[in-house]
């Protein structure tokens, strides 16, 4: 699929212009018919599709299967074991609330996993070369040496944010996007990358995912909670250890519950701060808007109150994807297919984008590739995370980090550093991030890097800082 | 200002493209979708400044519609998160109906004012929400120039 006729000059100096000469229509060799290709097919991130397009999903959906896996089986033997005996004791709203909860967390666990988290499309070459001509023009610089990072500011609400120009998809990223090097796009509002739901959390997602971590906290305690009901109300008649004869299931129930209620509530807390200060888990760890920063640093996001900056989360409107997974690849050929609104007519543009897409991946793929062979946090990360990840979470303080880590897995050194970072944060202490209090070393660190910065190196250490989570250049 | 192309029709079947102008976000306002107003230089000569500015105020009103966050978002929103989020198998959201509008909108503006004078725009959707991609076309009445050396020579104006 990827023509590497057009990639084989670019192999041989490290930066170089995009050529957009083969976007015109006189020009394409491709006059053969192929058949017709949806988008998906040529996406060129690295994610998964099934159903034709219809769910996305992450490269690595191991994690995800587990996830499954824990609550289909933990569901399944309270309502076999535990609701039988509930429903004749006490009542049967015991069952139907669980039911109601179980279908509603399987609703919006397919929901953040299936569904486009905000990816932004690649630039065509047209965008791209346009772009570079006005970059050159700002630096002065000719072609054939690595440019200087290329930032633009932009005055948000009185406050200067940065925005920072992506070598993979040739674009000026949008302000609170961020590039996921794990699917290997731009993703609008990126919030993080979980892989315990096998998918990037971002601005059309993060809703479905807060919701599904919140629901799942209520049924975690909820099926607690009954099973311990069910062996008290077991053991009054028959003594304790007939009752766990009796009932082996409850026993597995509660050691699964008891794990994942610390991190699930605590992941929640921390969520649910979030969405009232209007900030992404991206910007929370980097401390964007902390007052730490400056006297005048503040969200220039946030809508000023707790209850419009949630509603604005969670009932806002739902943007639609801008990808297309389902629609079809244009054919190479230049002649306008029947009009829609005069969009269709650079068919050579579609692959051709690929194409000038797929080569900054090549050049890079060696360093991408050095990287994530020590991502997968479950061996590299030491401390809470590693300990973590097999189950729901570890009896850790009720804190938010294992999972934080865990959800972004690519966190080797700051472990340590985000520990006392994040407690369990209530709403009321939403609008300054009392996070940020006792911490110190994470910003300390960004500092560091930021003085390590080289710019001959800025592609792998792009690729490097934005492991889902954390850009440590803070260019 | 020469008016060669008659409709939008015959200005699809003959493509040569002198080059393409594009209209970049603007951020001032946060994230939601807005286009700058800045009138291009490259389309002086072709489209009067009000005309232009005019189009693109009209698209940021109406992505503004589409992403206001009030009563009827909320409504929306509520009974989605009621029902599990399936609602949206059912229904088309409030965003999509817009985007539909906007691409009529844009349809008719192609067709009355752009291609009488040899532009063409693009819906933004179809580039990634980033950017209103202006297509210049050359004259049909200047002679001989291949699409190639226009693309070339265009880009050598700037």
């Amino acid at each position: 699929m990827l023509q590497l006729g057009v990639a084989e000059p670019m192999r041989e100096c490290e930066y170089s212009q995009i050529s957009t000469r083969s976007s015109t229509p006189m020009e394409t060799p491709y006059k053969k018919r192929t058949p017709k290709k949806r988008k998906w097919q040529a996406f060129p991130g690295r994610n998964k599709f099934y159903c034709n397009g219809r769910i996305m999903m992450a490269r690595q959906t191991g994690v995800f299967y587990l996830t499954l896996v824990l609550i289909l089986i933990t569901s399944g033997l309270f309502f076999t074991f535990d609701c039988p005996f509930l429903s004749v004791q006490l009542t049967p709203a015991i069952p139907v609330i669980g039911g109601v909860l179980f279908v509603f967390v399987l609703g919006t666990l397919f929901r953040t996993s299936f569904s486009d988290p905000g990816v932004l499309p690649r630039a065509t070459p047209d965008e791209a070369a346009d772009l570079e001509r006005q970059i050159d023009v700002a630096n002065g610089s000719s072609s054939g040496y690595r440019p200087p990072p290329r930032t633009k500011e932009v005055v948000i609400n009185g406050q200067t944010v940065k925005l920072k120009y992506c070598f993979t998809c040739k674009i000026f990223r949008p302000p609170r996007a961020s590039h996921c090097s794990l699917c290997d796009n731009c993703v609008e509002r990126f919030d993080h990358h979980c892989p315990w739901v096998g998918n990037c959390v971002g601005k059309r997602n993060y809703r479905f995912f807060y919701m599904f971590i919140l629901s799942l906290s209520f049924l975690t305690i909820f099926i607690f909670a009954f099973v311990i009901t069910h062996v008290i109300l077991r053991s009054h008649r028959q003594g304790f250890l007939n009752a766990l004869k009796d009932t082996p299931a409850s026993v597995l129930e509660v050691v699964v519950c008891f794990f994942s209620v610390w991190s699930i509530v605590g992941l929640s807390g921390f969520h649910t701060y979030l969405i009232s200060s209007n900030q992404t888990t991206n910007e929370d760890i980097k401390g964007s808007w902390s007052s730490k920063r400056g006297k005048d640093n503040y969200n220039p996001y946030s809508h000023g109150n707790i209850f419009t900056n949630c509603c604005a989360a969670l009932c806002g409107p739902l943007p639609p994807s801008l990808i297309d997974r389902r629609g079809f690849v244009q054919s190479d050929t230049p002649q306008p297919t029947p009009p829609t609104n005069g969009i269709t007519m650079y068919g050579s543009t579609q692959s051709q984008s690929h194409m000038a897409a797929a080569t900054p991946l090549m050049q890079s793929e060696p360093v991408i590739l050095t990287d994530e062979a020590s991502l997968p946090g479950r061996t590299s990360l030491g401390g809470p995370c590693s300990g973590a990840l097999p189950l729901g979470g570890q009896p850790t303080p009720p804190t938010s980090t294992p999972n934080l880590s865990c959800d972004n897995g690519m966190l080797p050194t700051r472990n340590d550093h985000s520990e006392a970072h994040h407690h369990f944060l209530t709403p009321e202490e939403a609008p300054s991030p009392p996070g940020m209090l006792p911490c110190g070393s994470p910003l300390g660190h960004s500092h560091t890097i930021q003085g390590f910065y080289n710019p001959a190196s800025q592609d792998s250490l792009h690729e490097d800082s934005v492991r889902g989570l954390v850009k440590l250049s803070s260019v | 200002m020469a008016t060669e192309f008659h409709n939008l029709q015959e200005l699809r079947q003959s493509p040569s493209l002198a080059t393409k102008v594009f209209i970049q976000r603007d951020y001032s306002e946060g994230t939601v979708c807005r286009f700058q107003i800045k009138f291009p230089s490259e389309l002086g000569s072709r489209i009067e400044r009000t005309l232009f500015e005019d189009t693109v105020k009209t698209l940021n009103t109406y992505y503004a519609e589409a992403e206001k966050v009030g009563g009827q978002s909320y409504m929306e929103g509520c009974l989605a998160c009621a029902t599990a989020y399936f609602i949206f198998f059912c229904m088309e959201t409030r965003y999509e109906k817009v985007l539909k509008k906007i691409s009529g909108y844009i349809q008719e503006q192609n067709e009355k004012i752009y291609a009488p004078r040899g532009l063409l725009l693009t819906d933004p959707v179809e580039r990634g929400m980033r950017v209103i991609e202006v297509s210049v076309f050359e004259d049909r009445g200047s002679s001989g120039s291949s699409p190639s050396s226009n693309v070339s020579s265009g880009i050598s104006q700037r």
